[in-house]
């Protein structure tokens, strides 16, 4: 809503400065979201006064004009204006004012001239020289009041405040009603606009007649007759504020009604009464099938749950949103019907939406009027149309209100006041405040106040709305502040949150960068990383309304956005880049919201570094990411396993599932080249995915501390040969499986000779030791034998010498 | 039977003579094995006594004694100019250029917006407040009904919806939550007074990017509900939030604002700490910067979670994480924060 202050000034003395008034109102909830003011660019230009005007001796379209700027000052110009005339003021640029060029916009400054022949001493100007508006057939010609020698901008310049409102706030869409809020931050007094005319027709009930048909959508309809009208352009005074106010202007009768609306804050509708059959407004919902012609040009067909305006056969206008093209007045209207109404705020929304079409009625309906303002906003439209227009108001206005609108009345007590703000404040400032802002407050001790809300406030319902208006007004940082006082609710754990705070510690701790990807995607990505069955039996959830085809479907999987941020990280990272995430899946569940996964994805990809961090040869792979995960489990104490197994995105036989106590929780593998082709990536990338919440259980509690051994270790080496699908996890179980073993661990794998082919060396170190004693060689060679005979009944292997 | 003392004194000759030329650790073990290993010189004689007469033994055992004492003690004295002089040598000759690089460990970090997050929930926690969760596709009714914004309210302008295809009632009822306020109602479903937590997470909006605009956005929802708890309260929280994590000398400002879940409204703001009040681009001109959204709990909430409305007042607020990380770090755009340029991560 632009507000212009000259216009806002006819309302309420504006006692501030216009930044600090900006200031306060955005404070108590106005927001002012920028100042413009008008006129900061007519630096040098002043008004003048036309003394002389001669004709010009070369040519005969061109006028030598005189002008005085007071104080004997006087320049001779040539000037083209068909216009100038003598004793005219207007607005003048003399030599070295700053004006802006036309063609490029910038400002120049005025150089004296020699036009076919004679001298020119500076410029009288047309409005579109002063950027006002397009017109420059003419100078632009000021007031007769306008003070010769003083700068244009006292005379036309303007500060428009933009204000940035609330939805709860329709009164604020009106100058009148930030006049209020004005008056009760700077306590001043409010002017009300006048509504008294001389009603010289007949009585209206007699020429027109309204009905309200469904009167849950139209709680009130209050219409005027104006007959006699003469339809044409309106005065200077008003088009300047329309336009200030961000507004075209159209014709006396229509900006008429935009002009109370801006005023007022109750949109009007004025009916060329002539092209109303049956001279009579029925307001009704649509028929089936039933079509209107808009004033924007365009057709509807209309919903049966849209409320019309119709005359005695068709719809001429939809309600509350945008008049019909066919009852539109015109240069030949004669009689105008003005249209003063109060429509259901939801069904005004919801046709708006419907159509999309949002207008300045439909802004304003929509958030709730007051059922009081249409007879007021009629009575000043009538007054404007028998002054501007010519018109003869007929005696009385139709006013159908089904439901009478009342004043809400509230009672507020101080121990509210007390609960809500923390503090007591005096009666007297209350009443103070809330007097100030319309509403009628008494005080009746021992603690109550009875407050009857102003008329255009809709929004206040219930005692804390007039706390809020009483704290807004004295100002929230002029109230005490404190700090919570009380009991500290118990704490309940939160699990799966902590978990994954582990999890991104542990994580960066291992080297992993955290990334935060986007939780949308769309169908080809996803297939891309998932299996196409999995997609089509289990298809992720669809945004109804997506803003890019990019941002379709909920994602049910991490892995093609580490993957693609991999991809978009490739250029300049010769090295490892290692990414993890975690974030949620989304698994619809039918008629239910989905189930949402706490997952972690990671990737590790490039080619590791040497002694001073150059890229090598080798290349990150399975185990680097096999080494991330492993540390992961250990500081979540969680003891897993890892079997083989094959997923879409993966390249088999490197390929693991993570298991914890018999259940998948997760996979970790080298990503298929076809699927990292997919995303642009060339190089191997390792991954690894954990179901956070599948893990959860798993995370092991605190830790249960076992003795340090007394006795001391003995270190012994054993190597093995076992066919290659043995796998060496298989191996190091039944060595940890002995009761003098206290660590296993491998340190080398062996193919070649003379290891025979599909068979692989295995070396192990073991660490012996006994809670009894300390081992002898002899002690450690007899368990070393028994593990060597298991191992080679139950895998086939032997001892390799 | 001299013979074995001068077997020792031999020994004891040829021993001082080659400890003087054992010039660095390596030989001076090497000697120690030698003459006083396991199958040393001097062990061999000493090995030899059980074989001798008493008297013999008595007199060579005492012999061979007192010289593997003596070389023992040459031995540690030699040991110990040897290390000496091995230091000495390291510090005159083997100097490091200590602006070299160690070798590079893998160094991975948090996202900024996962830092930051926790900075805010530990100022909240350090005052009471409890973090909970909640999910991020959500009912309408969480995201607007219950929040006194119901269908056909203009005030669901405020948060443009991402909906989920899903109908019922022939009516759109799943969307992406719009902000994290849904949690006001999910904790109040299943809490009693007294309530303090903090909520954070994902939200969605269906909006156009550019520098100051992202659709995915990080928020923490507050909540704190109480016999006793006034607007004066809901001041000093996010004051005293807005000074742990801006600084203590943060100059704090509230103005009225409209959100329906909350009555009364009202914004926080914290004085320019790039122009410390005077105007510049980052705050708009004005000197304050918007921080967060915030209020008292309207009644009708509070009686609709079943408490007594007359007893019970509380306050929720709701703040965004980005803005707070890009008031922080200076960063200009936020679309860098899920634009996940490594150049830009690794910085924080
Ligand atoms: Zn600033």
């Amino acid at each position: 809503m632009r507000i212009p202050l000259r216009w806002l000034s006819e309302y309420v003395d504006l006692t501030l400065a216009p930044e600090e008034l900006a200031r306060r109102l955005t404070i108590a909830g106005v927001e002012v979201g920028e100042i413009i003011s008008s006129g900061g660019e007519w630096d040098g230009i002043r008004v003048a006064e036309v003394e002389k005007v001669e004709p010009h001796p070369n040519a005969d379209r061109l006028r030598l004009v005189t002008v005085h700027l007071g104080d004997g000052e006087r320049h001779r110009v040539v000037c083209g204006a068909p216009n100038v005339a003598s004793a005219q003021k207007v607005a003048f640029a003399g030599v070295g004012a700053r004006l802006i060029d036309g063609h490029t916009g910038k400002a120049v400054a005025l150089k004296p001239a020699v036009i076919r022949g004679v001298e020119s001493a500076g410029m009288v100007l047309s409005e579109k020289e002063l950027g006002i508006s397009e017109e420059h057939e003419g100078i632009l010609v000021l007031p007769a009041d306008a003070p010769v020698g003083g700068p244009l901008r006292s005379v036309l310049g303007d500060v428009i405040f933009d204000l940035d409102l609330t939805p709860n706030r329709p009164d604020l869409l009106s100058i009148l009603g930030v006049a209020r809020e004005v008056a009760a931050l700077t306590g001043q007094q409010v002017r009300d606009p006048s509504i008294q005319y001389e009603e010289a027709g007949g009585p209206i009930g007699g020429i027109a007649a309204v009905e309200i048909a469904d009167a849950d959508l139209c709680p009130r309809y209050v219409a005027a007759l104006i007959e006699h009208v003469k339809v044409r352009e309106s005065p200077a005074w008003m088009q300047e504020r329309l336009v200030a106010a961000g507004m075209r202007p159209i014709n006396n009768v229509v900006d008429i009604t935009n002009y109370v609306m801006l005023e007022m804050g109750q949109p009007l509708h004025a009916f060329d009464f002539k092209r109303l059959r049956g001279a009579r407004i029925v307001v009704r919902r649509a028929r089936p099938g039933e079509k209107l012609a808009l004033l924007d040009g365009s057709e509807r067909e209309l919903a049966p749950d849209m409320l019309v305006i119709a005359d005695a056969e068709e719809a001429v206008a939809l309600a509350g949103v945008m008049g019909g093209g066919d009852s539109e007045v015109t240069a030949r209207t004669t009689t105008v019907l003005l249209e003063s109404a109060n429509f259901h705020a939801p069904g005004i929304r919801r046709t708006s939406q419907a159509f999309k079409v949002r207008t300045d009625a439909s802004v304003r309906f929509e958030k709730g009027l007051s059922r009081q303002l249409p007879l007021i906003a009629a009575q000043r439209a009538t007054k404007l149309m028998v002054e501007l227009c010519g018109g003869r108001a007929a005696r009385g206005l139709i006013d159908v209100a089904p439901v009478k609108p009342k004043d809400v009345r509230i009672t507020l007590t101080q121990e509210r006041l007390h609960r809500v703000l923390g503090v007591d404040l005096p009666p007297a400032q209350v009443r103070q405040v809330l007097t100030a802002l319309g509403f009628g407050c008494r005080w009746l001790p021992p603690d109550r106040f009875v407050c009857r809300v102003p008329y255009w406030r809709t929004d206040v319902a219930i005692a804390d709305d007039v706390i809020e208006e009483v704290a807004r007004i004295v100002g929230y940082d002029q109230l005490p502040t404190t700090q919570l006082r009380g009991e500290i609710p118990p704490e309940a754990p939160q699990p799966a949150r902590d978990l994954r705070e582990i999890v991104r510690d542990s994580l960066a701790a291992a080297g992993l960068q955290e990334i935060i990807t986007y939780s949308l995607t769309d169908l080809d990505t996803l297939g891309k990383v998932l299996e196409p069955e999995e997609l089509a039996t289990n298809p992720p959830l669809r945004v109804a309304n997506p803003m890019s085809r990019e941002f379709e479907y909920a994602r049910t999987t991490l892995r093609h956005a580490l993957l693609g941020t991999l991809a978009a990280n490739a250029g300049g990272n010769a090295g490892v880049v290692a990414l993890f995430e975690t974030a949620k899946r989304f698994l619809p569940r039918a008629a239910d919201l989905p189930e949402e996964i706490e997952t972690v994805c990671a990737v590790i990809s490039g080619r590791k570094p040497d002694r001073w961090g150059q890229a090598t040869a080798e290349p990150a792979g399975f185990y680097d990411a096999k080494a991330v995960l492993d540390r992961l489990l250990s500081d979540l104490r969680v003891p897993a396993c890892y079997e083989a197994t094959a997923d879409f995105a993966y390249l088999p036989g490197r390929t693991a599932a993570v298991v914890v106590d018999g259940r998948q929780v997760g996979l970790l593998g080298e990503v298929h080249p076809r699927v990292a082709a997919s995303f642009g990536i060339k190089a191997g990338v390792a991954m690894l995915e954990l179901d956070l919440d599948a893990l959860l259980p798993h995370v092991g509690g605190p830790v249960h501390y076992q003795p340090v051994p007394a006795y001391p270790s003995l270190e012994q080496d054993l190597a093995v040969i076992v066919a290659e699908d043995v796998p060496a996890g298989r191996v190091i179980e039944v060595i940890r499986s002995f009761p003098l073993v206290r660590e296993v661990s491998v340190f080398d794998v062996y193919r070649g000779e003379p290891v025979p082919r599909g068979r692989k060396s295995v070396a192990f170190s073991i660490s012996y030791g006994s809670p009894q004693k300390t081992l002898t060689d002899e002690d450690v060679s007899r368990e070393r034998g028994r593990i060597v005979a298991r191992l080679g009944q139950e895998l086939g292997a032997e001892l390799r010498e | 039977m001299t013979s074995e003392i001068d077997t020792i004194s031999a020994i004891q000759q040829a021993a001082l003579r080659e400890l003087a030329a054992a010039s660095d650790l390596d030989s001076l073990d090497a000697w120690r094995i030698a003459y006083l290993g396991r199958r040393g010189r001097l062990t061999g004689v000493l090995r030899g006594l059980a074989g001798m007469p008493i008297e013999e033994r008595r007199r060579v055992g005492a012999g061979a004694n007192a010289l593997k004492e003596r070389l023992e003690a040459a031995c540690d004295e030699r040991r110990a100019a040897l290390e000496e002089a091995r230091v000495t040598q390291v510090i005159q000759e083997e100097r490091l250029d200590v602006t070299l690089p160690g070798p590079p460990l893998p160094h991975g970090r948090l996202h900024p917006i996962t830092q930051t997050l926790r900075d805010v929930l530990r100022a909240f926690r350090d005052m009471g407040f409890q973090v909970a969760e909640g999910p991020e596709i959500e009912w309408d009714y969480y995201n607007f009904e219950a929040l006194r914004i119901p269908a056909d309210h203009p005030a669901r302008d405020m948060w443009d919806t991402l909906w989920m295809d899903f109908e019922h009632d022939g009516r759109r009822q799943m969307l992406l939550r719009t902000h994290t306020s849904p949690n006001q109602i999910r904790v109040m479903e299943h809490s009693q007074p007294p309530i303090r937590v903090v909520v954070p997470g994902k939200c969605y909006r269906f909006e156009a990017t550019d520098p100051t605009h992202e659709w995915m956005m990080t928020q923490v929802e507050g909540l704190a509900i109480d016999a006793g708890i006034s607007m004066a309260d809901l001041k000093g929280t996010l004051a005293e939030f807005a000074r742990r994590i801006f600084g203590q000398e943060r100059r704090v400002a509230f103005r009225c604002d409209y959100f329906p879940f909350v009555e009364p409204g009202m914004e926080l703001r914290i004085d320019c700490f790039i122009c410390r009040g005077e105007g510049c681009r980052t705050c708009g001109r004005s000197g304050w910067i918007e921080i967060l959204g915030a209020g008292m709990v309207h009644p009708e909430i509070i009686a609709n979670a079943g408490y007594d409305a007359e007893k019970y007042t509380g306050f929720a607020f709701g703040l965004g994480i980005e803005r707070i990380a890009l008031l922080r770090h200076g960063v200009d755009d936020i679309r860098y924060f899920y634009a996940n340029d490594l150049r830009f991560l690794r910085q924080f």
